[in-house]
């Protein structure tokens, strides 16, 4: 795997090309395994093995290469660890009362705060979760997130609807059993 | 619900992945279609949501401290002179010496200052360099009847090897190493996903006492000697938990 070869290659050192993406594989770590402690451990290890395969990498999208090196870290730990997190079938029909007004749906999204959202996000499966995190707070583009995931973009794409189908769902769910508990007291 | 035949072309105008003229005949379409347009409104108030709710989690400093050190040497930002630190940490750093230097003056004898760093930082180097792919361990074995008797003839001691896996800290191997001018046993056992190595010798071949607590470069090492033997696990692991192991193998 030309694991000695460590030097500034044509593509520059690990220093300059690894390092920097520390936050972005933070980040997908936290929101796969959702907990910050497992979150360090799958970063550290992920940066281990970055810099093991380091003399493999061609140049190109470095952010890309290190996020696939963190998803895989964290699918070896849930295959090891949680197996029933990568089972985890989705229940499609959470379906909410179709909002009928026009516009209703944009408005209760928008009212939606914080920990909520949070929170919705977090019951995502994990494929979902993941491909939402890399496009709406990593930004990358279908190709992109193809490359972190290893699937093919028409893939990326039917996989985002879904996952923003189902958070959308969540959240209306949420913002509703929120509305019902008002007033009931 | 947006209209049927134009559903991916509005995914794609959404996310900006449509090319110049695709993107303008949606943009036409658009101006005609409520259905698509209010999608679209949907969309964007739920990305507006998730932008203002903050949800990126940036890297602790711990973390990549932490990284830092267990990355080899010339994977590291150079100059490596001392990180810089959060004031916190350096309380928890100052804290944790000075815990170390009391519990050094009150339960171990102090002999030789200069001699006790040097066989910890040996043992940091060690466990430094156990950390590098390949080096942990000679014999990788859970099986505490596996690991001893690969000692047998290595050594001109016998380590007590004891699993701790029911405790929470399973035995995942050893290998034979050497630190303060000896081979010493290195025993290896793992907390979730950081290793702990247990360096054991015999008292009396070694000179150096070294303090219970003490931190260098970031990694905590708690040393103790029992039945003749001294013992110092070194890790990355926080304090306290090594202590609870530490409490662990001395019973």
């Amino acid at each position: 795997m030309g694991e000695q070869k460590r030097g500034p290659g044509p593509v520059g050192t690990f220093e300059q090309v690894v390092l920097p993406h520390m936050d972005a594989a933070y980040n997908l770590a936290r929101w796969l395994v959702r907990n910050t402690s497992d979150a360090e451990d799958m970063v550290q290890e992920a940066y281990l093995r970055a810099f093991k395969f380091f003399g493999g990498y061609q140049g190109g999208d470095a952010r890309a290469w290190v996020l696939k090196i963190v998803r895989n870290t964290c699918y070896s730990f849930f295959e090891k660890n949680r197996p029933a997190e990568l089972a985890e079938e989705f229940d499609e029909k959470i379906h909410t009362a179709e909002t009928e007004q026009a516009g209703a749906e944009a408005t209760l999204l928008k009212s939606a705060d914080s920990r909520m959202l949070r929170e919705a996000l977090d019951e995502l499966p994990v494929n979902f979760r993941e491909v939402i995190v890399l496009r709406e707070l990593e930004g990358m583009s279908y190709k992109e997130i193809a490359e972190v995931t290893g699937v093919p973009i028409g893939t990326v794409m039917s996989g985002l609807a879904r996952a923003r189908t189902q958070l959308r769902e969540r959240l209306l769910h949420a913002r509703a059993k929120e509305e019902q508990g008002g007033l009931r007291k | 619900m947006a209209c049927e035949n134009n559903k991916s072309l509005l995914r794609g105008y959404f996310d900006g992945e449509l090319d110049l003229v695709r993107n303008l005949e949606f943009e036409e379409h658009l101006k005609t279609c409520p259905d698509c347009a209010q999608e679209l409104g949907d969309q964007q108030a739920l990305r507006d949501s998730l932008q203002a709710a903050n949800l990126y989690e940036r890297a602790p400093e711990s973390l990549r401290n932490r990284i830092r050190a267990a990355l080899p040497a010339e994977a590291r930002p150079q100059p490596i002179a001392m990180p810089r630190r959060p004031v916190l940490e350096w309380l928890a750093v100052a804290a944790a010496i000075l815990i170390a230097v009391f519990l050094g003056a009150k339960v171990l004898p102090n002999i030789g200052g200069q001699k006790q760093n040097l066989v910890a930082e040996e043992i940091v180097a060690s466990h430094i360099r156990s950390m590098q792919p390949g080096h942990l361990y000679d014999v990788e074995s859970t099986d505490q009847h596996t690991v001893k008797p690969w000692f047998d003839g290595k050594l001109d001691f016998a380590p007590p090897v004891v699993d701790l896996k029911e405790q929470g800290f399973p035995l995942v191997g050893g290998r034979l190493d050497y630190v303060d001018h000896r081979n010493v046993a290195a025993l290896v056992y793992q907390r979730r996903k950081h290793f702990i190595n247990v360096f054991v010798w015999p008292e009396e071949s070694s000179a150096a006492k070294l303090p219970e607590v003490q931190t260098i470069q970031g990694y905590n090492l708690v040393y103790w000697s029992h039945n003749g033997m001294n013992f110092c696990a070194a890790s990355d692991l926080n304090i306290a938990e090594i202590r609870q192991f530490a409490g662990l193998l001395e019973q």
